[in-house]
């Protein structure tokens, strides 16, 4: 009985972890974008469903098979996020946060619209490329999907840290968020380098999106709910933390799952698929109040 | 000696304020030129006309090919501007640091530039994993120095270097200084407040005055004269 | 200008603004009198909201939430509920509801404010929006309370003003559109009037500098914990009326009354209509409520060719529009509205000064 309790358990942790992937992915993007141009881009959902829109439609009408058409997806998000930057937000980039705020709430609006223009509001159907099998491993029963979705996002993470750490570009962007004054002196092209950081948000927001339409089913809806998980891991972990972001979203995904399952039992009934959401925020909020600048955030040190 | 930079009555605003109203000045290729005034005088203002960091007009040119666009070209061009304050990346370890200083370099050779610039820094090499921002202020003056080295410039910009730092500190920087100057050639433009640290090193020296030049003369004539030195070097 | 002149400018303005309010609805369809009714609603939370974002520089993503709680406040005032019946509520009428629905939410933004004040920037921003987002879930969620999904309809009820019996003011019978119009705009030109007053004096004064810098602020006695909960308690507390004068226009409150969208669409309103200054924040009132409409095209469907027209008909395409629009304002009118005034009133005294030789 505890063995079979407990590989339930496990089973929750490995959708939880999956799920929890998805948000790591997107919220690593809000923290490169906040760390480089100083903003919450609250178009990343949006983009990501663009992308993942791209995908479907060179798979359904362009006869692209699935990994083929996962790669253009990456090269056209990529561009589009550089494109994004230098048309949309470097015009204001000067300007105060709201200001910028507003113009990505536009774009979000402008995106959304943009898809359900488009392509419709049915729910289009992306199959997962992992397949459907179950694997059982020790009795514990996991969905292809789910790894193949934590092994992605996991590979994609990874390569991510090798660009910063190990290519000049890589540097270069870098160096551009934290000191972009400094950074000019050295020569670097600090303005590209913020657009290169906003082709790598929007890579990875690809990647999200496509890893969480199989499950979900594909409609213009369908990222608003991981945005919001998103932000709330991002801040979670720490808005500047590429670090926090990750295990923010990972800590989320597990949370989400772990309250979804205790809602099975009596002590929790009262809990309804409804409050989910609230209660994360709640618990996120809670977090801040003990550390207000997130796990692995460090404290803002006001200059006077 | 051939000239490397020429200045040729420039201005420099912020904003609506101007703070260079005719600037005109000359280093040669191997010197070490000083530039000196009180605060406000514009000897930031000057260097940051020169690496394009604020806008300014009239004639600058380094070896005959007039300097424009932003720091990323000067930079490209050969400059290495330390600023005030010594901008070092605080969040990068000294070696990435060190790696940006070689930004704009293509060829190869930067992984022997880092033991060469160790040579001159030698506890660089043993912390090249810390983190820049726990260095103590003279060590991060020697860092960014060190980053300058790294691309191999013709023209190094130094602002202020003293600021902040203990005279003991200040005096083995411009030691340091001296040594590159003697020992690689290395052409140099030191703005300071401290002028009588400066004037050690410098062989000659511009003194501006509300944004204007108003005295130079080789080092060893303002040394000498006196008067000079009480009412515009303050010592 | 001297400081006197452009007072007086102001109000002169100002009179001639609640001139022209009053008599509008005799020069404009019913329909449109209710429209402007609504305008006048978002008014009241926009002005509110820019006290909190606009002078002591919180952003709040979740105001949509305070207007729910006023809303919420006003329908079980006037309307109660079963279980609750006699004890709770039921049988107020529905003006008299309106402060209360500003009490409560006023109350609760005081509630929020105090474990707000260890938060800043961003991570305010994401408390206030989750706020905003557990709202409506709540409210389904404990429906005994608060008539969860299917809400609390008002329509009808002899405490809904002009609902049974026509409405009568000063011997002349107004239609009920109308009334509502003069409701809404009486209440807005007086919180107007309110926020003018609390930011001309020693709160402003306190709130602007909370904004600009807190470390200057606290170090010249400004206490940063009042004047931050005192500002989203007022903000609130605006939100609160909106919200309460929102539940009687609608005659019907439900959770998606007050969706995520809402709160939204506040801040888009106080920056379109520029932070700070309260005249730009009519037009802010005015972007919220109608470019949805013209962004279909209804209203301008004279001035633009059919085809254009047609494409943007179709689902998704007013969402283009809108969306474009408003990053277009952004990139020509930074400040918004109010800031595009205030740069025409600069630009015309400076004029008038450039006789003056200016120091070099």
């Amino acid at each position: 009985m505890v063995v079979a309790a407990f590989a339930d358990f496990m089973q929750q942790v490995v959708s939880g972890l999956a799920a929890g992937a998805v948000y790591a992915l997107l919220a690593l993007a809000l923290v490169i974008i906040h760390r480089s141009t100083g903003v919450i881009n609250f178009a990343q959902g949006e983009m990501a469903l663009l992308s993942t829109y791209i995908a479907w439609a060179l798979i359904t009408h362009h006869d692209f098979a699935y990994w083929p058409a996962f790669v253009a997806t990456l090269a056209i998000s990529f561009a589009g996020g550089v494109a994004t930057h230098r048309i949309v937000i470097r015009p204001v980039e000067g300007g105060s946060v709201l200001r910028i705020v507003i113009v990505t709430i536009g774009l979000l609006i402008a995106i959304n619209g943009f898809v359900l223009w488009q392509w419709g509001g049915e729910p289009r159907a992306l199959e997962s490329p992992f397949g459907i099998d179950t694997y059982d491993i020790g009795g514990v029963v996991v969905t292809a999907n789910d790894v193949g979705t934590i092994a992605v996002a996991f590979g994609i993470v990874l390569l991510l840290w090798a660009l910063f750490q190990f290519t000049k570009i890589g540097l270069a962007i870098r160096a551009a968020a934290v000191n972009p004054h400094e950074a000019r002196l050295v020569g670097v092209r600090v303005t590209w380098m913020l657009a290169l950081g906003w082709g790598l948000a929007a890579t990875l927001g690809a990647v999200a999106g496509m890893l969480t339409a199989p499950t979900v089913g594909l409609d213009p809806n369908m990222m608003q709910a991981v945005l919001i998980y998103a932000f709330a891991a991002a801040v979670l972990g720490g808005i500047d933390s590429p670090v926090g972001a990750v295990i923010g979203g990972l800590l989320l995904g597990l949370l989400l799952n772990m309250l979804s399952y205790l809602a099975q039992y009596e002590a929790f009934d009262w809990f309804s698929e409804e409050l989910r959401l609230p209660m994360a925020l709640l618990l996120i909020l809670l977090v801040l109040l003990v550390k207000p600048s997130g796990l692995f955030g460090r404290p803002e040190v006001k200059r006077v | 000696m051939r000239t490397l930079l020429e200045l040729d009555a420039v201005q420099a605003r912020y904003g609506p304020v101007q703070a260079l109203h005719d600037v005109s000045l000359t280093v040669g290729e191997g010197e070490v030129v000083a530039v000196l005034g009180a605060n406000g005088a514009g000897k930031t203002t000057t260097l940051r006309a020169i690496s394009g960091t604020v806008s300014r007009s009239g004639g600058i040119e380094l070896d005959g090919k007039a300097l424009k666009g932003g720091p990323e070209a000067a930079a490209r061009a050969g400059i290495a501007h330390v600023p005030e304050g010594r901008g070092t990346f605080v969040e990068l370890t000294v070696n990435e640091n060190l790696r940006l200083g070689a930004y704009t370099r293509r060829d190869r050779a930067v992984k022997q530039d880092v033991e060469r610039v160790s040579g001159y820094f030698p506890w660089i090499a043993e912390r090249g994993g810390q983190r820049a921002g726990t260095l103590s202020g003279g060590e991060q003056q020697m860092l960014a120095l060190a980053r300058a080295l790294m691309s191999r410039p013709r023209l190094l910009l130094l602002d202020e270097p003293s600021l902040g730092l203990a005279p003991m500190v200040v005096r083995e920087f411009f030691r340091t200084v001296r040594d590159l100057n003697e020992r690689e050639g290395l052409t140099v433009l030191v703005v300071e407040q401290d002028a009588r640290v400066a004037l050690s090193v410098s062989s000659r020296a511009y003194v501006l005055e509300v944004g204007r030049v108003a005295l130079t003369g080789t080092s060893a004539e303002l040394q000498d004269d006196e008067a000079v030195r009480r009412s515009y070097l303050g010592y | 200008m001297t400081p006197r002149a452009t007072r007086l400018i102001g109000f002169v303005a100002f009179a001639g603004f609640v001139a022209f309010i009053a008599v509008l609805p005799s020069f404009v369809s019913d329909f449109k009198a209710q429209q402007y009714a609504y305008v006048g609603i978002y008014l009241i939370a926009l002005l509110g909201l820019n006290i909190l974002t606009g002078y002591t520089g919180q952003i709040s993503l979740g105001h949509g939430a305070f207007m729910a709680i006023g809303g919420y406040t006003s329908a079980l005032l006037i309307a109660g509920n079963e279980d609750f019946g006699g004890s709770i509520g039921g049988g107020m009428k529905d003006i008299w509801t309106i402060p209360l629905a500003g009490l409560v939410a006023g109350l609760a933004g005081v509630a929020f404010g105090i474990p707000a004040l260890r938060l800043s920037g961003l991570y305010l921003a994401l408390a206030t929006f989750a706020v905003a987002v557990a709202l409506p879930s709540t409210v389904r969620r404990f429906e005994e309370f608060t008539g969860g999904g299917s809400g609390i309809n008002l329509f009808g009820l002899p405490e809904i003003t002009g609902g049974t019996t026509p409405v009568e003011i000063l011997g002349r019978e107004l239609t009920y559109n109308d009334w509502l119009y003069y409701l809404c705009w009486t209440i807005a030109l007086l919180a107007f009037a309110g926020a003018w007053l609390i930011l001309r004096g020693r709160t402003g004064r306190a709130f602007r500098a909370v904004r600009d810098s807190e470390t200057a602020a606290v170090s010249s006695g400004v206490s940063l914990a009042r004047y931050k909960t005192l500002a989203f308690g007022i903000s609130a507390a605006y939100a609160g009326v909106a919200g309460g004068l929102f539940a009687i226009a609608n005659t019907f409150v439900n959770p998606d009354a007050f969706p995520v969208a809402l709160s939204i669409f506040l801040l888009i309103g106080i920056v379109v209509g520029g932070l700070g200054g309260l005249s730009g924040l009519v037009f802010g009132a005015i972007f919220v409520y109608f470019i949805p409409f013209w962004a279909q095209g209804a209203d301008l469907g004279s001035l633009l060719p059919d085809r254009v027209i047609e494409e943007t008909q179709k689902p998704g395409g007013p969402a283009i529009v809108y969306g474009v629009v408003l990053i277009l304002l952004m990139f020509v009118i930074p400040n918004g509205v109010g800031g595009l005034f205030r740069r025409v009133g600069q630009l015309l005294g400076r004029r008038r000064r450039s006789k003056v030789q200016e120091p070099l």
